[in-house]
């Protein structure tokens, strides 16, 4: 298979194993592209894209933004805070008006869940999802596969253990998506608080003790806490939460077994796991962020190659 | 589907021994010179060279690297068919060196429109060369011609040719195939 299922990444849910193994082989060669002494080819000069951020972010938007450049698209970038958004503007209006700008692909974060599925309907331009809400983030499970992959071989049969705030974050529910997709085992492990309900029905276990988490598993994908979404107190105090689940290095050297470590960032040092953690041979917090590139520039790549002239 | 070889094991044997031949002719040193076999078919040409220069001539100097052309391409959201990469291996600078492009079949020269930008993301060439095994003259659409050609053939549009390679299909075969 040479072409993609979906002429939208909205989430993991909508793609297929067989996106999943193309998106990773294309983001093989983008690899090795963005290893070169020029890291640019000129694949996607005639597409322009608008990444709309109608939430804050550094690492995926920056990211993103390379990805496009390094496949020399055209990029347009729109933030919420600086548009006319604040003057009442609707979401469909906003695009629209970017769209008439002859754009033909939306990268956009939204805080609402389902804002790319709705886009994607009313819209005339192919959708990439930054991050819907509580939601999906497809393309950060998809980078963290393909970072499990290049660490241990395959993801097929490895077990992934999802530690924190599972309630709140969309990282969480793309990963169990892309992690089950692939064949993997997965456990989320959080105060009972920050689970949601019938989260076992997506095929997951649930651990509360982050000893017995870490011995069962080969990866630990390490989660902040999202403050900004808690309207509520979750648990009782941040020091009670780092003595029950945050990863430092004591626990790590007693573990049975050598496991690797990941977080999507941004790391709150200290709270879910340690700087010694986070900057151990364990962590390849780094090595997903560069990945985020790579498998970026395949996403993008392989949508636009079904974008009809 | 009706195919007609044009080359056979033997007549290959002797063209790879004169284009080997030419090379060192032109080149005589090759220290600063590179083999850059296209992906996918010309790699198999670039190798045979190689190993030809090596054995028949002692010369071992020579380094061959791989260069995928995809994201080169000017056909790009415009072809029938999605394009699928290949590996692209380059284990050292271009920067200054004497690049010798190696492919199996030249037919309209876009694929070497394209590599030519392609190498650049890799220094920048002294000089760059073409070599291919068949030329499909009177098919350009762009002003390419070889600087080594193992055989000039007159084929129309329809026509394919096809090359074959004991790595890859386990013979060394060249067939004009008419679909």
């Amino acid at each position: 298979m040479s072409e993609l299922s979906v002429d939208h990444l909205l989430g993991i849910k909508y793609i297929t194993k067989e996106d999943v193994d193309l998106i990773f082989k294309t983001a093989d060669h983008f690899k090795e592209v963005i290893n070169r002494p020029i890291k640019k080819v000129p694949s996607l000069r005639d597409i322009t894209i608008a990444n709309l951020f109608f939430e804050n972010s550094t690492r995926t938007r920056l990211s993103f933004e390379l990805a496009e450049k390094r496949l020399s698209a055209d990029v347009v970038n729109f933030s919420a805070a600086s548009s006319s958004v604040k003057k009442g503007e609707t979401l469909i209006d906003t695009v629209n008006n970017i769209l008439s700008m002859k754009v033909d692909m939306v990268v956009m974060r939204h805080p609402n869940p389902g804002a790319g599925v709705f886009l994607s309907q009313h819209v005339n331009a192919s959708i990439i999802n930054a991050g819907d809400g509580a939601h999906e983030h497809p393309t950060q499970a998809l980078l963290d596969s393909y970072s499990i992959r290049e660490k241990l071989g395959e993801v097929a049969g490895k077990n992934v253990v999802i530690v924190g705030d599972i309630l709140h974050s969309r990282v969480a529910l793309s990963n169990i998506f892309a992690l089950k997709l692939q064949g993997a085992n997965v456990k989320v492990c959080g105060p009972k608080t920050l689970m949601p309900k019938y989260i076992e029905s997506l095929g997951v276990e649930v651990e509360t003790n982050l000893r017995k988490a870490l011995e069962w598993c080969d990866v630990a994908n390490m989660l902040r806490v999202q403050n900004e979404r808690m309207e509520i107190s979750y648990f009782p105090s941040t020091r009670e939460y780092v003595q029950q689940y945050g990863l430092n290095k004591k626990i790590l050297d007693s573990l049975s077994k050598e496991i690797t470590v990941m977080h999507p960032g941004p790391i709150n040092r200290g709270v879910e796991i340690t700087s010694d953690v986070a900057d151990s041979d364990h962590a390849i917090i780094l090595n997903q962020v560069e990945n985020g590139v790579a498998v970026r520039m395949a996403i993008i790549y392989l949508l636009a190659s079904k974008i009809k002239q | 589907m009706s195919q007609k070889i044009l080359l056979n094991e033997t007549e290959i044997e002797i063209i790879l021994h004169r284009l080997a031949c030419q090379l060192i002719e032109k080149h005589n040193d090759f220290s600063e010179s590179v083999f850059i076999g296209i992906q996918p078919r010309g790699t198999f040409l670039a190798e045979r060279l190689q190993q030809k220069l090596e054995r028949d001539y002692q010369i071992t100097e020579v380094k061959t690297g791989k260069l995928d052309i995809t994201f080169y391409r000017d056909d790009f959201r415009r072809s029938k068919k999605p394009l699928e990469a290949n590996k692209t291996r380059i284990d050292f600078l271009v920067e200054d060196k004497r690049v010798i492009f190696i492919d199996d079949v030249l037919y309209t020269g876009r694929s070497i429109r394209s590599a030519l930008t392609a190498i650049q993301s890799f220094g920048r060439p002294k000089e760059i060369e073409l070599l291919t095994l068949i030329d499909r003259r009177f098919s350009r659409h762009l002003p390419i011609q070889p600087d080594y050609n193992g055989r000039q053939v007159d084929a129309i549009n329809e026509e394919r040719v096809k090359v074959n390679w004991k790595e890859n299909e386990g013979e060394d075969c060249v067939y004009l195939v008419n679909n």
